[in-house]
Parts: structure tokens; sequence; C-alpha cells
């Protein structure tokens, strides 16, 4: 074997790539060969400096990040849910998320779809039989029945005297989450006051909107964001939400 | 870029998660030494993981390393045609430089000292300088730890390619090594 050979060869003997013929000849060559036998030693060197060297590079988290979110995700229909659930955008939402505290963050476009499925809670709500999950027209009897049903627990204010009669309480799912709802009824409108878990504890003054002949009225307090969800007038939506508003400030 | 609504298979997904995305570091490490970019790297691996998943149906195996370096050389192939003033892709590369003698390299007397180890900046400068298809063997041999058989799928050629380009590679990585020990002295 001549050492233009050798040369090529001793890098699969190196990495062990040759059969045991080969191996032997190529051996037998570097044996009585002394610059064959100083450059396999080099190649060698060089082989454990790759191994022992800072080599390698980390995938950035944002590309990681993105391979994710371009592949279908794991379960259904995921980019709908993850609005209750809590962005991993903020890193504080996702602390508080995962203390168990739902975060809502709130966009336009989700909150225009939210509350479209609020109206469909309502909707659903009013269907025979499905409006009330506990009928009781005590605050000290609904507030507890929501214990352990939620990780949240509604404020219950009674308002009867005011002229919304508390009715009862319901678990509904909006956004595919459990979530709290009042009952309250005026004459024979019905409200539905659904109760939902935010990171943001600012107050949000009320909104007022109108979807699909239903007026909602937003607003958040103490880290709870309310929906108030009715076919009643304007006006007199805006009345109820005021009057909870007020008697939960009162309530402390 | 979002795969379509018809590939939104949540099982297909979740094995694929499974069988591919632990060899992320080793796609883009590849895909930085192939590149030399962090920019096209991680479009590069992207576009590999995309194109991965859609061909993950027809996967068999054996081993998924390989099977995705095939196609992120590939996705690295257009991104080098893409570019006006890249460095010549591997099948463009004239058949000169590859049949060029080894000597050119190697002719100098191996030293008898041990060879000076460097930090890891430096030994990646001195891969990257490699040139094609030098670089790209070298890596998925010493870098990557792939059998010859494995690269000559990778890089679809003939296992005696991968042997002869292998040689070639470390007899340009030593030269450069040796050099850059002379310059540090």
């Amino acid at each position: 074997m001549t050492c233009e050979e050798a040369e090529v060869l001793l890098h699969a003997l190196l990495d062990g790539e040759l059969d045991a013929g080969h191996a032997r000849e190529v051996e037998a060559h570097i044996a009585g060969c002394a610059h064959c036998t100083a450059l396999m030693q080099e190649y060698r060197e060089i082989s454990q400096a790759m191994a022992e060297s800072e080599v390698h590079y980390k995938a950035p988290l944002e590309l990681r990040r993105r391979i994710e979110k371009a592949l279908p995700q794991p379960v259904a229909a995921p980019s709908r849910r993850a609005v209750l659930r809590g962005f991993a955008m903020g890193s504080a939402v996702s602390a508080i998320a995962a203390t168990g505290l739902v975060a809502i963050v709130l966009r336009n476009d989700d909150e225009q779809r939210i509350e479209a499925e609020m109206v469909s809670a309502h909707l659903r709500s009013l269907q025979a039989g499905h409006l009330t999950d506990v009928i009781s027209t005590d605050q000290h009897t609904v507030k507890p029945w929501f214990n352990g049903k939620l990780d949240v627990s509604p404020p219950v204010i009674d308002l009867t005297a005011l002229g919304f009669t508390l009715i009862g309480g319901r678990l509904d799912y909006v956004d595919a989450r459990a979530i709290g709802a009042l009952v309250y009824r005026r004459r024979q409108h019905v409200i539905n006051l659904f109760v939902a878990q935010t990171a943001n504890t600012e107050h949000r003054a009320a909104k007022t909107e109108t979807v699909q002949g239903f007026n909602i009225r937003r607003w958040s307090e103490r880290g709870l964001n309310f929906w108030a969800v009715s076919d009643l007038a304007r006006d007199e939506l805006a009345d109820f939400g005021e009057r909870f508003e007020a008697a939960m400030r009162a309530a402390g | 870029m979002v795969v379509k609504a018809s590939q939104d298979d949540p099982e297909k997904a979740r094995r694929f998660r499974e069988a591919a995305l632990p060899y992320l570091d080793d796609a883009y490490t590849l895909a930085r030494y192939l590149l030399r970019n962090a920019t096209d790297a991680e479009d590069a691996v992207q576009e590999c993981y995309l194109r991965a998943y859609k061909h993950f149906d027809s996967y068999r195996g054996p081993a998924m390393k390989p099977w995705l370096f095939a196609i992120l050389r590939n996705v690295c192939r257009a991104e080098y045609a893409r570019r006006k003033t890249a460095p010549a892709p591997v099948e463009q590369l004239p058949e000169s430089a590859e049949q060029a003698p080894m000597w050119h390299e190697t002719q100098d007397t191996p030293e008898k000292q041990l060879l000076r180890r460097f930090d890891g900046d430096t030994v990646r400068k001195l891969v990257a300088a490699l040139a094609e298809p030098f670089r790209e063997t070298f890596v998925l041999r010493e870098i990557q730890n792939l059998s010859y058989r494995e690269i000559a799928d990778v890089a679809a050629v003939p296992v005696g390619t991968v042997m002869s380009r292998l040689a070639r590679a470390r007899a340009m990585l030593r030269s450069a090594w040796l050099a850059e020990q002379e310059q540090v002295k």
C-alpha cells in the first residue's frame, strides 16, 4: 500500500468504517511508515478536539416556537381555547396562569368572538331546563354551590330589592372552558351574568355592545371579567350593571 | 406558513413531534455550517420541518436524523441557488476541485508536538472556512456522528465519494489548524 492510498484509508480506519481485511492492510502500512503514523495521530487529535469543543449550535427558542406553531396542535381546536387558558406571551401572564388563575387577554377580535359565544350561551340557557343548575333566590345558597366547580368564586349579589331577582346559578362553557353564570330575572327578561377570572386586576369601565339583537355589557373589576347578556333594553341592562358594580364595591 | 387543514391530524402531529423535534439543535447546527448565516439557517430549518411533516407518512425509518438532514440539505441547496453571490452548490463545483491531489494539504511533515487546542469559536471558524462539498461531509461525520453510509444517503453520493471527501476535508482542516496555530504563536 502506498502512502497516497493510506492517507485516504486511514480516515476510514479512524472512523471504524473499514472491514477487517482492509483494516489490517492499513495498519500494516502505518506500522512501517513514520509519516502515516504521525499523520494518523494528528487526525486522531483533531477528532478528539472536535468532540470536546463547543462546535454545536443551539436552536433559538424563537425557531422552536415558530415550528411548533406551524405544526397542527396536539389537541383539537387549541387556538380557540387559548384565550381563556391564558396566552404564553407575557411571562407575568404565564406565571399567573400557572398558579391556576385564568388569564383572559382580550384583543379586539377575540373580544368579539367571546361576546358572540356569550350570546350563544345565553340562548342555550333559555332552552327548557337549561337556565339554572342551582335554583335559589338566596345568594348564600348560590355562592357555595360554585365551590369546587370553578377556579373562581363569582360574587353573588342579591338585587331583588332593586328589581333584579336572583334566580340561580349555572356552569356554562365558553371558549371551551367552564365559566360561572349568575341568572337574574327582571319581569319576563332573563339576564345571564357571566364571570371569569382575568390576570388583569385593573378596573375596566363598562362597554355595551349589541350582538344578534342582544345587549352585552362588559366590565372588569378586581381581577374578574363580567359579561351581562340579556334581551333587556340597553338602559335597563346598564342600570343592572351599575347596581351590581355598586353593590360589589359596597360589599368590599 | 401553516400546514394545511388536510394535514391537520393531531395523532400524526404528535408522533412527528416526538420523532423529529429532539433533532432540532442538530438540524440547526447543520444548517448553520451549510449556510454560514443564522437567519438563513433558521428559515431553512423551519422549512425542513414543514417539509418533513408533509412527507412524514412516507417515512419508514430507520434513522430520523439522516432523513431530516437529507431534507434540510435540499432546502439549503435551494437557498444557495437563491443567493446570487453564494458559494457554488455542491453539484456545481468543478470536477477538478474534488480531483485535485491531496498532497497540497498533506505534503508537509506531521508535527512532532501535540496539536494546540482552540476554543469553540475558533474551531467553528475553521470548520466554516472549509470549502464545499468537504465542509458538509466533515460536519456530518465529525459533528453529527453519521456513518459513511448515512452521509452517502444524505449527500446522495456513493460511499467511496464520502471517504475521499472526508479525507480531503480533514487534510484541509489540518492545514488550517496548523496555520492558525502558527499565527497564534
